[in-house]
């Protein structure tokens, strides 16, 4: 009557033909659709293809029911064996039926086809299978099965290390895969939300809708979250009648209340994904998944950050598969589920039935399947007197009651019969021709989100389930979720749940019925697997985990259930173990005869299910990743035709090509020689800015700068150094003193922020006394260095006749308030950065575009232009300027050769640890300048090492900083740091730079190549 | 996590930047004196040592993204539970802030 199973491609290849014909018929009126019944919109009829063949289906649909109700049982094939699989589930939870869905730049792997909603054009091909889905020759996998089992990756591919890129990973990557990414950048676009409310309620069914109606009657703000397209959890796929209702319609009118409730928020399509610190909650609302493209300005998808005071978990529960041979083929499905697409979606997903179930659920999938129409061949209850109800359910229906276990289901592609061991005749199998098997193992309460944050969930023998152990503060859990199975418990604990959250939050309980139910069996007897199964039983049909793998890790040792589940990898799929991870627990602990409890139970982290990384991302990609900062002078140096690089989140201006330039290095040479001979004038406004006032102000920067700023005169600037309480350097800049009681200071453009918030810790956390206050002006002032011998010339025009600026008046370090172009305030600081005759002028930003402008119209007679970093860099490395890679962190005031700035006179940050033998010790790598005396090029980052000696660590004594190479001296100039550092003039040594493959003879020499005496700049 | 600022109210983490332990104190070192012994052990405790204790910690936390202010933030680091927090503002100085 019923070949055995198989999995030979040959047997694939012969059953080809027929069966696709008759599961695959193109027909608009599809064949397992019920006449009647059901929430599927039969006026709405959608026209969607799998694998390349057009179907219909209806909307409200999911993609899995319109494929069953096309009578396609086949959707895909398995991780590793590459087995035949069909649809196990209704819901999230589903392991098998992954489909990459749409195509292009959209298509998206592993999408499971039980939760995608079905639209008009809507395409999914199966995957994992080559070249085809019913003829797959990686089929052949489950040959050799017995030597790809648990720990296979472990054993085979370790040895030799360097096979695993070339050969091991690219082979398995191609036989284990699942989906393919688009591989093209998403066209889509994603954000981010934030709400905040009283009482978020997860979960939409019999004990969410009751606790949202509890809290939103109550006056509470309620946000309710459910991760179907439509609201009602079980209440949907259920046949019961909630005071005399059929309970679908019941949860209509509630939801009608809760929608005209105006303090009620219902999210659909919105999944709950994390539980975090402090009544934090992740949420992925996928806003038009369900279309084929996003409206305009639609995002696709939104992810939520809800802030709530109370929540009620009230996310039912997931079925558990029973474990017996050939448990995973196409035909065998979760009793939920059968109940699910019979009820909610008018489909039959099969012809001929058998029940095998542990547990009183199978009343209700008896009864259904016979409502539908669909012959059940058998009812299979490993029970004995326990099974009552369900005996008597199947004595109504006309149904054969077996006390036993299916032992093997046969068939290949679709199920075909079953085999069944009596408990009265274990001799003796009995086979029942069948294409459905509506199992139950019993269900597992969804208690992920309550151990998110570490609490353990607790077992429970009565229940022969999990519950929620230790919850997060403000977390309740109502109905499936919390072990409450019956419908009634569900509701009445929905209802307490709410009322009692809205309490906490100061809304006082509003009375809320509680409607008339039947009453119903929820009676267990745990079965973990069948003990005389044949073939392969699935523990985790993702990951293709079987109870041989579990033994097998038994056998080995990986008895731990983390061991367990990373040995044989149980519940480490997409679906992370939603429908496995309890049946390999228990059959561990039967393996070990220890308790579950004793055995442990795997900690549940976010995401509950798979987000895409995109959706997290939201609007921060390419461009928006960060904010942009641009100075007030940007868009005059864009119509520069500036070249602009990131620094930090601002765009500075690198240099300014002209036509004719070969190459960024002719603009910057142009640029220096500009500077140096005449005039140039750069953009500096990317400095950190603080203004700090108060009558303590000195003093406090006397405490925060290595040398003293109390002793600066009014009208002075001068060059200060920060240090970090552990001695190194944090960052310099300049300290000018406007008033007595009124600082300026700039940091460096890198650590604007970070200073900010050292001085704030300074003054409030050590100094609170101090009477100074200060304030970032980073974005007040626009800022611009000109510098060249005739800098002065052209300030003169532009700064208002009253001011004196000569060299007398105002001499190399002066700083004062000035006006420009007849009244506009700003400051002029007479330091230079350059080595040549400067000023930084600073206005304010509304002014600084029109101040640019005239800098350079003013300029122009005397060939004044602009210059960009790559300019301010050369000058600085000629001038013997330290800059960020000198000052990196690793560095003292010694190190870079100032320590005579450092004050001995004062307390400041730094100063005593800045004292440490090991930081004074004389071989400390110290900075100097170099210059090649060979031909080869150098890098930043070359190691200095002496001539002759062997490339090593223990030869190396320093390295490269900054180089560049200098127009001025027309040759190449460098900084470093060398052990010894200034001890050592005039030494030969080598850059010796691996990674670029450069060797070249240096020269050491002091760091300032350009005007060493100072003269320029006081001119 | 949610810090409750006391000039802001309560603000998700993301908004403060953290320091570390609010128990450790500045020590006071006279000009000149030598970096050893007692003195090397404050200074290398107050910049270098610090406990990892599991349950309540004094922290310092500073409101970036808002007021500016260092807090001194109680927290349950196995739990992370926020126990108490106030303004840094002189807490330190009026050693008010110690080994709990
Ligand atoms: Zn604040």
């Amino acid at each position: 009557m019923v070949d055995a199973a198989s999995n030979k491609p040959a047997r694939a290849a012969a059953e080809f033909a027929p069966v696709r014909q008759t599961a695959a018929a193109p027909s608009a009126a599809s064949p397992y659709r019920l006449a009647t019944g059901g929430i599927v919109d039969r006026s709405a009829p959608l026209l969607f293809s799998f694998d390349g063949r057009n179907y219909g289906g209806l909307r409200g649909d999911t993609l899995a029911s319109a494929l069953l109700a096309n009578g396609v049982r086949l959707v895909g094939r398995s991780f590793k064996y590459h087995r035949p699989r069909g649809i196990l589930a209704a819901g999230s939870e589903e392991p098998n039926a992954l489909v990459e869905l749409r195509e292009g730049a959209r298509r998206e792997p592993n999408t499971r086809a039980t939760v995608a909603e079905l639209y008009e054009g809507l395409a999914a091909v199966s995957q994992n299978r080559w070249p085809s889905l019913w003829f797959d020759c990686m089929a052949v996998n489950s040959l050799f099965s017995p030597i790809i089992g648990a720990g296979f990756y472990y054993k085979t591919f370790m040895w030799p290390a360097s096979f695993w890129e070339k050969l091991y990973e690219p082979m398995i990557r191609r036989a284990a895969g699942l989906g393919r990414a688009a591989g093209m950048p998403d066209p889509d676009t994603y954000e981010k939300a934030f709400a905040h409310c009283d009482v978020l309620v997860i979960g939409s069914g019999p004990a969410g809708l009751m606790a949202a109606l509890a809290a939103g009657r109550a006056g509470a703000r309620v946000i309710l979250c459910d991760e179907d397209f439509e609201f009602g959890g079980r209440l949907l796929a259920e046949c019961r009648d909630i005071d005399g209702r059929p309970c679908a319609q019941w949860a209509g009118s509630l939801l009608a209340e809760l929608a005209s409730l105006p303090e009620v928020r219902m999210l659909k399509r919105t999944t709950v994904f994390g539980a975090y610190d402090h009544g934090v909650y992740a949420a992925i609302e996928r806003v038009a998944d369900h279309l084929a493209t996003p409206s305009p300005h639609m995002p696709r998808q939104r992810v939520w950050n809800i802030v709530a005071k109370r929540t009620v978990l009230a996310a039912g529960a997931i079925e558990r598969p029973l474990v017996f041979g050939n448990n995973d083929r196409p035909g065998v499905m979760l009793g939920g589920a059968v109940r699910a697409y019979l009820n909610r979606f008018a489909v039959k997903p099969g012809t001929r039935a058998v029940v095998f179930a542990n547990n009183d659920d199978a009343v209700a999938t008896l009864l259904d399947l016979a409502a539908a129409g669909i012959s059940v061949q058998a009812c299979v209850d490993p029970r004995g007197a326990d099974a009552g109800v369900v005996r008597a359910a199947a004595q109504r229906i006309g149904t054969r009651f077996v006390n036993g276990a299916v032992v093997r289901a046969r068939g290949g592609h679709r199920l075909r019969a079953v085999d069944v061991s009596a408990v009265a005749e274990p001799w003796h199998k009995l086979t029942f021709p069948c294409d459905l098997l509506a199992m139950s193992g019993g269900w597992s309460p969804s208690v992920h989100l309550s151990s998110h944050l570490g609490g353990r969930p607790q077992w429970s023998d009565a229940l022969a389930a999990f519950v929620p152990g230790p919850l997060p503060r403000g977390m309740s859990v109502a109905g499936a979720a919390a072990g409450e199975f019956g419908l009634a418990a569900c509701l009445a604990g929905g209802a307490k749940a709410g009322a009692e959250a809205a309490g906490d939050c100061g809304f006082a309980a509003k009375p809320v019925a509680m409607p008339g139910i039947g009453p119903e069996p929820i009676g267990i007897a745990a079965l973990w697997r069948v003990r005389a199964k044949r073939g392969k039983a699935f523990v985790d049909f993702q990951n293709d985990v079987t109870v041989s793998d579990i033994e097998l890790a038994e056998r080995e040792g990986f008895r731990a259930v983390e061991h367990l589940k990373r040995y044989t990898t149980l519940g480490m799929a997409t679906d992370q173990g939603k429908t496995a991870n309890v049946n390999g627990l228990a059959i561990m602990a039967e393996l070990t005869e220890k308790t579950i409890p004793a055995t442990g139970a795997t900690r549940f982290r976010p995401p509950y299910t798979p987000v895409a990384i995109g959706a997290l991302a939201g609007h921060h990609r390419r461009k928006d990743f960060k904010p942009t900062r641009l100075t007030p002078g940007h868009a005059w140096a864009q119509e520069q035709g500036a070249v602009f690089m990131e620094t930090g989140l601002w765009l500075r201006a690198q240099y300014f090509p002209q036509p004719g330039d070969n190459s960024w290095l002719d603009a910057c040479n142009r640029e220096v020689t500009a500077t140096r001979n005449a005039v140039g004038v750069c953009d500096v406004s990317t400095l950190g800015k603080i203004d700090l006032q108060g009558t303590d102000a000195g003093l406090f920067l006397d405490r925060l700068y290595a040398n003293a700023m109390s002793s600066l005169p009014v009208g002075r600037a001068r060059y200060g150094l920060m240090l970090r309480e552990d001695g190194f350097v944090l960052d310099d800049g300049t300290v000018s003193r406007l008033a007595e009681d009124h600082f300026f200071v700039t940091t460096t453009t890198a650590n604007a922020a970070r200073v900010m918030q050292h001085m704030d810790f300074c003054h409030q956390v050590l100094w609170p006394d101090l009477d100074v206050q200060f304030v970032s002006v980073s974005d007040q002032w626009a800022q611009y260095s000109l510098a060249g011998p005739k800098a002065r010339e052209v300030l003169q025009k532009l700064v208002d006749g009253q001011h004196d600026i000569s060299n007398t008046a105002f001499p190399y370090m002066a700083a004062g308030e000035v006006t420009v172009g007849g009244g506009v305030p700003a400051r002029l600081f007479r330091i230079s950065f350059s080595g040549e005759l400067a000023y930084e002028i600073s206005v304010p930003a509304r002014f600084g575009d029109a101040v640019i402008r005239a800098v350079v119209a003013a300029g122009a007679p005397l060939g004044i232009r602009p210059y960009g970093l790559e300019a301010l860099s050369v000058m600085r490395i000629e001038k013997g300027h330290v800059g960020g890679a000198e000052i990196n962190g690793q560095t003292t005031a010694r190190d870079l050769g100032l320590e005579r700035m450092v004050s001995s006179k004062k307390d400041f940050i730094g100063r005593v640890m800045a004292g440490r033998p090991a930081l004074l010790a004389p071989d400390r790598p110290a900075f100097v300048g170099f210059k090649s005396v060979g031909d080869g090029a150098i890098g930043a980052g070359a190691h200095f090492l002496p001539v002759g000696a062997e490339p090593s660590a223990r030869n190396d004594e320093g390295h490269v900083t900054s180089v560049a190479y200098s127009p001025t001296l027309g040759h190449l100039v460098g900084l470093g740091l060398l052990k010894g550092g200034s001890k050592r003039l005039g030494e030969k040594m080598r850059a010796y730079d691996p990674l670029r493959g450069r060797d070249t003879l240096i020269e050491v020499c002091s760091p300032v190549f350009y005007d060493p005496e100072g003269a320029r700049l006081r001119a | 996590m949610r810090i409750p600022c006391p000039y802001c109210g309560e603000r998700g983490n993301a908004e403060y930047a953290y320091l570390g332990d609010a128990g450790v104190s500045r020590p006071q070192t006279p000009l000149g004196a030598a970096l050893e012994g007692a003195t090397l052990d404050a200074w290398m405790n107050y910049v270098y040592l610090r406990d990892n204790p599991a349950g309540a910690h004094r922290e310092l936390w500073y409101h970036a993204s808002g007021c500016r202010a260092w807090l001194i933030v109680t927290r349950n680091v196995s739990t992370h539970e926020i126990l108490n927090v106030e303004a840094a503002n002189g807490a330190i100085r009026d050693g008010r802030v110690g080994a709990l």
